[in-house]
C-alpha cells in the first residue's frame, strides 16, 4: 500500500490534470496608514481596554502607581524597573503564574489601524505562558513600534518566533453573538503608549 | 477505508425535511433572527472602514487559487519546513486514519484539552477518541455548550448560536456549573471556573489551523477568549489537524487573511487573541508538536474544475449570517457541520457520493439570491457552484417526473407555435379561478398554492396583443 | 431614434402581458422604436438553476439565434436579464447587448424622470437578481423618485430575498413560505397600497401572498408604473 502521503500528493497531481492557471496576486491594496499615537490609543479603548498616553519620564512612576504591592510577572529584559511591586521571575510554575497579580511586558510591534499590539518572545516581553495566566495585562508600547496597519506589522515580525497578537482584552461572543470581555485570557489588559 | 465521510451525521434527513422541523421551532427561528441581524450590521461597518476591501478581496481570492492550483508543491515545503523547525507532519487520506494518528499521538492521555477546529468535527474526531477512553474537552465557549448539552452545532463560528441565554444557563445547570445568572458575562465566568484547571493540568492539547505558511512552516490560530492560547502553549504535546487547503504561500500573503478573516467573522478590527508558532520553540510552549494534513475529500473537491472554488474557504461564516435560508432554517438541518451556503457546495463535495440523497439535497437549499457571494472575503461564487452541483444531482438521478417536465418544457420552449399552444392550454387554468385569484391547484402546483394564490392566466398573452396593434 | 428588441420573458408574455404592453407604450413614448421578435420564448433561467443545463444550453443557443444582430435587447424582468448577460455567456452562446429595463432607461437612454404619473402610495423590492447579478443598485427607485403622485416608502430589510427562487419555492416550499412571510410583514409595515418591482417573478410570489391574505396590497411591475400618465393612467388589468 502507498503511504498517504504519496497517495495524497497524487490525488491532488491528478486533480489539477486540467492545469487551472489564475492570475497574479493583485497587491494593489492598502499597504501604508497611520501610525499615530492617538489612533493606537483610540482603537485598542475600543476593545474596552485601559490605555494611557504617558512621556517617557512618566512611565516608571505611572506603573508604580499601578501595580504597588502587587505581584507581578516580569520577563527578562524589561527596561523598566518599578518600585513598589513584588517583581516574580522565571522560573515559575504554573500555579505561581495562575496565582500572580498581573504579568508587566513591552512588546514587538503594535498596529494602530487595528488596535493589536504583538509579543514576540524577545527581550521584556517573555514566553507566552507569562502573559496569559495572570488576569491582568500591562503592556508598554513605545511610539517607535507603532505600525499603521497589518501589512507594515508583518513586514517588522519574525514568523519563525512565537507570535501572539493581542487586540483587546480575551473576549467572546458566542451568547447570541454579543461581546462579552474576559474569558479565559487575561481579563484586564492595560496597555501604556509613550508618547 | 470505504467507510461514510462523518461531514454529514448519519441519519440525517433531506433538507427540506430537516428545515420543516426547525421553521417550526419559533424560539430557535427568534434566535437566531437576532444573532443574525447583529452580526450583519456589525460586519457592514466593520468592512465599509476599509475603503481598500475589494482589493483586499481579489487579492484573498488570487492567493487562495494560486495554493489550490499548485498545493502539491506547497504542501511539500510546509512539511519541509515544519519538520525543519521540529514539528512532525503526519498524512491523512481520511477521517477514520487522522482519528487513528490522533489517538496514537495522545499516548496514555485520558482527557486532552481542544480549541474549536472545523476539521476535527468534520472528521468525528471527539466521538473517535471517546470510544477509545479518550476525553476530549472543548474549550471554546459555544462548543463546550454544544458538548455539555450533548447537542450539535449549528454555526461554523459560534456553534451554540442556535441557543440563547437562559437556555444556556440551563445547560451549564445541568452540567454542575451552575451560573448565579443568564447574563452572559456571569455564564462567561462559569466556563472560566470550570476549565481553568483542565488547562493547568492536561498534557495533550488538540487544535485546527486557520493558515500555515508553507515557506516559514508558521502555524496560525484566530480565536477570541484565550482558551487557544492556553491549549496552544501550556500542554507539554500539541496535535494540530488541518485541511489540505488551509496553507498559504508566504508570511506576507497573511496579510490579506488578517484583514479579511476579523472583519467578516466576527466583524471586528482584530480578534481579540491570534496565535503563530513555528515547529517547536525551546523553552516556550509545547516539547512536542504534530501537524496533521487532512485530506478527506479535498482532493475529490479539488478535481472538479467549477466547485474547486469552495477550498478557498476561511470559515468565516459571513455567508451564513447573511443567508435567508440559514436564518430561518438555522445549521442543524444541513446535517452537516459546515452548514449555510458554504455547507450546501463543501458538504456534497466532501462527501462524493452522488446517491447520497441528503448530501444530494443542500445545493437545492438555497433560492440563489446571492447575497453569499457579496460577502464572501474570498469571493466564492457560491450560486454558480450551487447550479453547478445541481446539475451534477439532476445527472446521477436520471430519469424522473422532474426531468420528464424539464424536457417537456425544453420541447415546448424549443418552438414558437408549440409555445403558443401550450399559452393557449395553459390558460385553461382558469377554471381554476375563483374571484380573480387561484387558490387551490393540482399535483406540483399544490406545493405553491399551499401558501400563495397563483395568478390566472391573462385572457390575452401579450402576444397577441402584439399580432393586433404593431404587428 | 433608439431601435430595441422586446423580451418580454415566457412569464410576462403568458401571465402578466400589461408589464409588457406598457413597456411598449413607455419606450415607444420615450422615442424608442420597438420590435418584438415573434420567435422568442423562454431565456432558460429555471432548466440552468434547476440543473438541466443541456435544455439550458438548447435555450440559450435559441435566444441568441432569435435576437442576432440586435443593438440592444430590453426585458422588463431582473432575473431574465441576468440570465442572458451573466450566464449564457458561460453556456457558449453570446447574446447580443442585454439590458434590464431600468438599467436601459437611466444608463442607455439617460433619463430618470420619464413623465409619469401615479397617485399611490408605493413600496419597492429590489429583488435579488437585480441587485446582485446586475448591481442595478437604486436605479428603479431614482426613476420612481421621479414619477408625479407617487409616494415612496422604503421597504424595511428591502434586500432579502423574497423566497421565490424558481423551483426553490417548490422544493423547498416550507422555507420559502417561512421567507415570504417576513417579507410581507414587510411590505404590510409600509402602508403602502402598492408593492413594485422589477421582476415578476418575484412579484408573482409577494403578490400571491398577499392575495391570500386578503391584504389588498396590489403588485404593479415597475414598467406599469412608469408608463402611467395622467392621461392613459394606470388602470387594474381585468381576468
Amino acid at each position: 500500500m502507498a503511504s498517504a502521503r504519496a497517495e495524497i500528493l497524487g490525488r491532488v497531481r491528478d486533480a489539477l490534470r486540467d492545469k487551472p492557471t489564475a492570475p497574479p496576486v493583485p497587491r494593489d491594496y492598502v499597504r501604508s496608514g497611520e501610525a499615530s499615537v492617538e489612533l493606537l490609543a483610540e482603537r485598542v479603548a475600543h476593545y474596552r481596554a485601559t490605555v494611557h498616553v504617558v512621556a517617557e519620564p512618566d512611565v516608571v512612576p505611572l506603573l508604580g502607581e499601578l501595580l504597588a504591592g502587587k505581584r507581578i510577572v516580569v520577563p527578562d529584559g524589561l527596561a523598566w524597573d518599578v518600585p513598589g511591586m513584588t517583581a516574580l521571575r522565571d522560573p515559575l510554575t504554573v500555579a505561581e503564574l495562575d496565582a500572580a497579580d498581573g504579568a508587566l511586558t513591552g512588546c514587538a510591534v503594535a498596529i494602530a489601524q487595528t488596535g493589536t499590539i504583538v509579543l514576540d518572545g524577545g527581550p521584556g516581553q517573555g514566553r507566552r505562558a507569562l502573559t496569559l495566566l495572570p488576569d491582568h495585562h500591562v503592556c508598554v508600547v513605545r511610539a517607535d513600534q507603532i505600525a499603521g496597519t497589518v501589512p507594515e506589522a508583518l513586514e517588522r515580525l519574525d514568523p519563525l518566533r512565537p507570535l501572539t497578537f493581542v487586540s483587546g482584552p480575551s473576549a467572546t461572543s458566542d451568547i447570541e453573538l454579543d461581546r462579552v470581555e474576559g474569558v479565559h485570557g487575561p481579563r484586564r489588559l492595560e496597555v501604556l503608549i509613550i508618547r | 477505508m470505504g467507510t461514510r465521510n462523518p461531514v454529514t451525521w448519519l441519519g440525517s434527513p433531506a433538507f427540506p425535511e430537516a428545515a420543516r422541523t426547525a421553521l417550526a421551532d419559533t424560539q430557535l427561528r427568534r434566535n437566531l433572527r437576532n444573532a443574525t441581524t447583529t452580526i450583519r450590521g456589525r460586519r457592514r461597518d466593520a468592512v465599509g472602514e476599509l475603503p481598500d476591501w475589494e482589493q483586499l478581496r481579489r487579492a484573498g481570492e488570487a492567493i487562495k487559487d494560486d495554493v489550490l492550483h499548485h498545493l502539491d508543491r506547497y504542501l511539500e515545503q510546509l512539511e519541509e519546513a515544519v519538520t525543519a523547525r521540529g514539528g512532525v507532519v503526519h498524512w491523512a487520506r481520511d477521517a477514520a486514519e487522522a482519528n487513528e494518528i490522533v489517538l496514537r499521538l495522545c499516548g496514555d492521555a485520558r482527557e486532552v484539552v481542544k480549541v474549536k477546529s472545523m476539521a476535527t468535527q468534520e472528521i468525528g474526531l471527539n466521538e473517535a477518541l471517546a470510544e477509545a477512553g479518550v476525553h476530549a474537552v472543548e474549550t471554546d465557549l459555544a462548543e463546550l455548550i454544544v458538548q455539555l448539552g450533548d447537542d450539535r452545532p449549528s454555526h461554523i463560528l459560534v456553534p451554540a448560536i442556535h441557543r440563547n441565554r437562559s437556555e444556556i444557563r440551563e445547560i451549564f445547570r445541568a452540567a454542575g456549573l451552575d451560573p448565579a445568572s443568564d447574563e452572559p458575562r456571569v455564564l462567561a465566568e462559569a466556563a472560566r471556573a470550570h476549565l481553568r484547571r483542565k488547562f493547568l493540568s492536561c498534557e495533550v492539547a488538540i487544535s485546527g489551523a486557520n493558515f500555515a505558511v508553507a515557506g516559514t512552516g508558521s502555524v496560525v490560530v484566530l480565536e477570541s477568549e484565550g482558551n487557544g492560547r492556553m491549549c496552544l502553549t501550556l500542554p507539554r504535546k500539541l496535535i494540530t489537524v488541518m485541511g489540505l487547503e488551509k496553507v498559504v504561500p508566504t508570511w506576507q500573503d497573511l496579510e490579506v487573511f488578517l484583514q479579511l478573516l476579523p472583519r467578516s467573522s466576527t466583524a471586528e478590527r482584530m480578534n481579540p487573541y491570534t496565535s503563530v508558532w513555528t515547529g517547536v520553540t525551546p523553552g516556550d510552549g509545547p516539547e512536542e508538536f504534530h501537524l496533521v494534513l487532512l485530506d478527506n475529500g479535498r482532493t475529490a473537491t479539488l478535481a472538479d474544475p467549477v466547485g474547486r472554488q469552495a477550498l478557498r474557504c476561511i470559515r468565516c461564516s459571513a455567508c451564513l449570517n447573511v443567508c435567508p435560508v440559514y436564518e430561518r432554517t438555522g445549521g442543524q438541518s444541513y446535517g452537516s457541520v459546515y452548514p449555510g451556503p458554504i455547507g450546501a457546495i463543501l458538504t456534497p463535495q466532501l462527501v462524493d457520493d452522488p446517491h447520497d440523497k441528503q448530501a444530494a439535497s443542500l445545493p437545492y437549499a438555497s433560492s440563489l439570491c446571492g447575497a453569499c457571494f457579496e460577502v464572501c472575503p474570498v469571493r466564492i461564487d457560491i450560486p454558480s457552484v450551487l447550479t453547478h452541483l445541481r446539475a451534477q444531482a439532476v445527472e446521477a438521478k436520471g430519469r424522473s417526473a422532474e426531468s420528464v417536465a424539464m424536457a417537456a418544457a425544453a420541447w415546448v420552449f424549443a418552438s414558437a407555435s408549440r409555445y403558443e399552444k401550450a399559452q393557449k392550454l395553459g390558460s385553461l387554468a382558469r377554471l381554476f379561478a375563483r374571484d380573480g385569484r387561484i387558490s387551490w391547484l393540482p399535483g406540483p402546483g399544490a406545493a405553491w398554492t399551499s401558501s400563495r394564490d397563483a395568478p390566472v392566466p391573462a385572457r390575452e398573452p401579450f402576444r397577441e396583443w402584439w399580432r393586433k396593434n404593431r404587428g | 431614434m433608439k431601435k430595441v428588441a422586446l423580451f418580454a420573458t415566457c412569464l410576462t408574455d403568458t401571465l402578466f402581458p400589461a408589464t409588457a404592453r406598457a413597456t411598449v407604450r413607455l419606450l415607444e413614448r420615450l422615442g424608442c422604436t420597438v420590435d418584438f421578435p415573434l420567435d422568442q420564448t423562454c431565456c432558460g433561467q429555471v432548466h440552468f438553476n434547476t440543473g438541466y443545463r443541456a435544455h439550458a444550453v438548447d435555450l440559450a443557443e435559441r435566444f441568441a439565434s432569435v435576437f442576432a444582430g440586435q443593438d440592444a435587447v430590453v426585458v422588463p424582468s431582473g432575473s431574465c436579464a441576468g440570465m442572458v448577460r451573466h450566464v449564457q455567456p458561460d453556456l457558449g452562446t453570446v447574446p447580443p447587448p442585454t439590458y434590464e429595463l431600468s438599467e436601459f432607461l437611466v444608463d442607455v437612454l439617460g433619463v430618470t424622470d420619464v413623465g409619469a404619473y401615479f397617485p399611490h402610495r408605493v413600496t419597492f423590492h429590489p429583488t435579488c437578481h437585480s441587485l446582485r447579478m446586475l448591481g442595478a443598485g437604486d436605479k428603479p427607485l431614482a426613476l420612481l423618485r421621479e414619477v408625479r403622485g407617487l409616494e415612496l416608502v422604503e421597504l424595511p430589510q428591502a434586500e432579502q430575498c423574497c423566497g421565490f427562487g424558481g423551483t426553490f419555492a417548490v422544493k423547498n416550499a416550507d422555507t420559502s413560505t417561512a421567507m415570504l412571510a417576513d417579507k410581507m410583514r414587510c411590505v404590510l409595515d409600509t402602508g403602502a397600497e402598492v408593492l413594485t418591482a422589477g421582476d415578476n417573478s418575484c412579484l408573482m410570489h409577494i403578490g400571491g401572498g398577499l392575495s391570500r391574505l386578503r391584504t389588498g396590497v396590489r403588485p404593479v411591475h415597475l414598467a406599469e408604473i412608469l408608463a402611467s400618465t395622467e392621461e392613459e393612467p394606470w388602470a387594474p388589468e381585468t381576468r
